[in-house]
């Protein structure tokens, strides 16, 4: 009952203040569709604040899909190593120190990118990368989701009954024909409920991309640059002073609702699948 | 036969590049993680020790510490924990073995699983709202006041900025996770054990008291730990609902302001002095000891107390 | 898979080896090629080509011996049973035939293994060959969670490339093969896990045939479905005879004594007796096989 007061009331917060953001008065010129729309976001600058969110749902999926190049294939291969080739006890091992990192702070992985990735890995490979840049966030956020994608991936993989595999060999399959051919297809709704899970949690991840993707909101898909995320900008508006009913308040409002309503989706989504996978067992 | 052959060495071929890819990427998996450990450790040992346990920030590196955050943490986590915990807990006790079948409650589970996987900050703002500004009933320059400022249960309505309000966010951000474990810990009890218990006579309350409980405790206690510790780690909703980034003191009641220990770290990280990364990285640390206690309690809790539930 | 671990006990040795003792092949040697023309070697049945032969044949998991010095020949083109109480071994004994085992760790085996002269405990031997040769129904069907046509298709996709007619046509054979294909033609392309316990293990069989093996191993392919399509497995077994050899593993005599041409009973890890299912059902040779067979123990 609880849960339901609470995302009533989300979306009634959402909500009222997204709409409060729409209907000021004062600046005439920002409409839902130019929001959603509009390439550019300025809303501290300039005489004339601009408001097209684009720039930064771009910079939070550059930073996502950087994320995910990294951690979807090297998550799903350690899970098959781990389903399919390790001992038991590397197996139980490895997945206790996984079961740690999913529980690091998010801050940390943002304090790596910072000192760690950005000096001493990007910044030798090609003098491009500045200080802030998507691409190390995008790491550290891949760095950060590579718990979740493995360790529930392995769980699908593990799911698949022995039964299969048998059926396989018997055929004479090798390893590769078994894995590739029949255990991973078995298990591929809870492998992509997996990469779902951790796509949303990169989507709404914060601290990271606070600390090392930069303040600048554009539109590019250049990874050595500059770029704010959703996420980031409302950080930005909460540390700074804008007064309470403001514009710049009430636009990271309509940010909000945007981010929620992506990841309400993405969760959905995921959701229907696993349900579907559970049911292909029974 | 019909066909084209398929050579043996081709699938040896490939069997081996599988093998490869796998034990790459798992090395790439660990040599990163090291990596980020031990980056963090080069950098933040030298500053550890116990004056850095037991100071406050400063605007220079070298007298800087983490004494209020480390307090702010435990008031908010405390206040979490009492909140989340038992709401949690029940929550999922009656969706598990009271509530009936029906499309109410499959929509409430549904809402819980996504509501699980709503990015922290969105709690945050709802909490703003919520818990700091009290939907506005009350200008947070005329509270309504409890009790005198002297006592810790010193209360206003409307919370501001305050640990009451930290601690409930938290609470909020974690109690999906809360009622979802616990709920699962109640599903492994085999349901034989409650049918020995009905068909003795008890009430479903008893059997649910008596039986079921005490049998998915350990479960639910290893599920608790881990919320809770995701709720230690959590910066962004706090920082929205004002968790400043500078206190000077530990708190002294429900209402005072604070900073939590991943707020310092962020303060700190975001700071272009080298120095300002030192006491970062060895926060950074701190942190991590403290994760990994509570990890260590939540297997040695799993590992003693989970008797098996069957023979 | 079953685990076979036997007690450590040990029973009288039988009295009478399986086959004639002028036999001369006792070797021990791992890779004892074992020549097919051992016509001197009693036959279960009259003298018709020997498909496998085991000598001296032992297995373990772990350190528990699983079989004992196996002496047996079975014949091509016919079906042979394996029957015996629980955990006496005759599982085991099928999956070495195909090598199986090698996928539980522990497992190992000793003596003279031999399928048409090919040496099975070889270490050079190429197993995921020899396991196209030889095909396998579990004891509870296992059909890919794929559609029906790429659930027999899969086998011979592994081992060779083929053009969709010809693989089109192949699943159209095997299915035939199994009495499986007028009831699914029409949807091919659905699910296999939509079929009934019985059409999913004939779907099985058809899937091993597809291949083109020479040998069919069947672990109680039929005890977890119910009388008629246990009936109507069984009657496919009598058919596929003509083309492969069969050997299967059952618990039920009465299967056993409907199905097969020869039938090797065995009792904790050992082979007690063999010969033609007729003559072992009405006059066996052993005490305990009569038990056996007429129920006083199982």
């Amino acid at each position: 009952m609880l849960s339901v007061i609470t995302t009533v009331a989300i979306i009634a917060v959402l909500i009222k203040e997204t709409v409060g953001f729409f209907t000021m008065a004062d600046h005439p010129e920002i409409s839902v569709w130019s929001f959603f729309t509009g390439t550019e976001w300025s809303p501290l600058l300039g005489a004339k604040p601009l408001f097209g969110v684009l720039p930064l749902v771009c910079g939070t999926l550059l930073v996502t899909v950087i994320a995910g190049l990294f951690a979807m294939p090297v998550g799903l291969l350690t899970a098959i190593y781990l389903s399919e080739y390790a001992s038991q006890r590397v197996r139980t091992n490895l997945k206790s120190v996984l079961e740690i990192l999913a529980g690091v702070p998010t801050v940390v992985y943002g304090f790596f990118a910072l000192t760690f990735i950005t000096p001493f890995v990007l910044q030798p490979l090609w003098s491009g990368f500045g200080t802030y840049n998507a691409m190390a966030a995008g790491i550290a956020v891949g760095i950060m989701i590579l718990p979740i994608v493995c360790s529930l991936s392995e769980d699908a993989l593990r799911a698949v009954p022995q039964s299969l595999r048998d059926g396989a060999y018997a055929l004479g399959s090798t390893k590769f024909d078994v894995t590739i051919k029949v255990v991973v297809p078995a298990g591929l709704s809870g492998v992509v409920a997996a990469f779902l899970l951790a796509l949303t949690r990169a989507i709404g991840e914060t601290m990271i991309v606070a600390l090392a993707a930069g303040g600048l909101a554009q539109l590019t898909v250049d990874p050595s640059a500059q770029v704010q995320t959703m996420t980031a900008y409302m950080v930005q508006i909460f540390l700074g002073d804008a007064p309470a009913g403001g514009v710049e308040y009430r636009s990271s409002y309509a940010v909000a609702f945007t981010l929620f309503l992506i990841t309400f989706v993405m969760t959905w989504t995921g959701a229907i699948i696993l349900k579907r996978y559970r049911e292909e067992y029974d | 036969m019909l066909g084209k052959p398929i050579s043996q060495s081709k699938k040896m071929r490939l069997n081996r590049m599988l093998m490869i890819g796998c034990l790459a990427a798992t090395t790439i998996a660990v040599l990163v993680l090291s990596a980020l450990l031990v980056s963090i450790a080069i950098e933040g040992t030298s500053s550890l020790s116990w004056s850095f346990l037991t100071s406050f920030a400063s605007r220079k590196p070298s007298q800087a510490g983490i004494l209020a955050p480390l307090m702010g943490s435990v008031w908010v986590c405390t206040i979490c924990a009492v909140v989340a915990i038992p709401v949690g807990i029940s929550t999922a006790i009656y969706l598990e073995e009271f509530a009936r079948r029906s499309r109410v409650k499959r929509l409430i589970q549904l809402n819980i699983s996504n509501l699980s996987g709503v990015p922290s900050i969105v709690y945050g703002i709802l909490a703003l709202v919520a818990f700091v500004r009290f939907f506005g009933i009350r200008p947070s320059d005329e509270p309504w006041t409890f009790g005198n400022s002297q006592s810790i249960w010193y209360l206003q309505i409307p919370f501001g900025p305050s640990v009451i309000a930290g601690g409930l966010t938290l609470a909020l951000v974690v109690l999906p996770i809360m009622i979802i474990s616990s709920q699962e810990a109640l599903r492994a009890v085999p349901p034989s054990l409650r049918q020995a218990a009905l068909a003795l006579g008890s009430t479903q309350w008893q059997v649910v008291w008596r039986v079921t409980l005490p049998a998915a405790l350990p479960t639910m206690m290893t599920g608790a730990i881990l919320s809770m510790s995701r709720a230690i780690g959590e910066a962004a909703p706090l920082l929205v609902i004002g968790g400043f980034l500078l206190v000077f003191q530990t708190p002294a009641n429900l209402m005072s302001d604070f900073t939590v220990l991943p707020l310092q770290i962020f303060n700190w990280s975001g700071r272009p002095q080298a120095d300002f990364h030192k006491i970062a990285a060895a926060a950074i640390l701190v942190q991590l000891v403290v994760l990994l206690a509570f990890n260590s309690i939540a297997i040695i809790i799993r590992q003693k107390l989970q008797r098996p539930l069957q023979s | 898979m079953n685990d076979h671990s036997l007690p450590g006990t040990t029973m009288d040795q039988p009295t009478t080896t399986p086959h004639s003792p002028h036999s001369p092949h006792h070797g021990a040697s791992a890779s004892a090629g074992g020549a097919s023309g051992a016509a001197s070697a009693a036959n279960i049945s009259t003298p018709a080509t020997i498909a496998i032969e085991m000598r001296n044949f032992s297995a373990w998991y772990s350190k528990n011996q699983v079989l004992h010095a196996i002496d047996l020949d079975i014949a091509a083109k016919q079906v042979c049973a394996l029957i015996g109480p629980s955990g006496c071994g005759k599982s085991t004994l099928l999956r070495w035939l195909n090598r199986m085992n090698d996928t539980i760790a522990g497992a190992r085996a000793t003596g003279g293994l031999s399928l048409h002269g090919a040496a099975l405990l070889d270490a050079s031997l190429d197993v995921v060959d020899l396991r196209r040769r030889v095909g396998m129904v579990f004891q509870k069907p296992n059909p890919f969670p794929k559609s029906i046509f790429d659930n027999v298709a899969f086998g011979p996709r592994l081992h060779r490339v083929y053009s969709r007619t010809d693989l089109e046509e192949l699943v159209e054979q095997s299915l035939r093969a199994s009495a499986l294909w007028d009831e699914v033609k029409d949807r091919l392309t659905s699910s296999a896990l939509g079929l009934s316990g019985g059409q999913q293990q004939r779907l099985c069989i058809a899937r091993a045939i597809a291949v083109g093996p020479e040998l069919l191993l069947m672990d109680e392919p039929c005890s977890a479905l119910d009388p008629r399509s246990t009936a109507s497995i069984e009657e496919l077994i009598r058919e596929l005879r003509a083309t492969y050899t069969i050997v299967i593993v059952t618990h039920n005599m009465q299967q056993a004594s409907r199905v097969s041409d020869a039938t090797a009973f065995f009792y904790e890890g050992k082979l007690i007796e063999t010969g033609p299912t007729d003559v072992l059902f009405t006059a066996p040779k052993e005490r305990r096989t009569e038990d056996y067979v007429t129920g006083r123990f199982g």
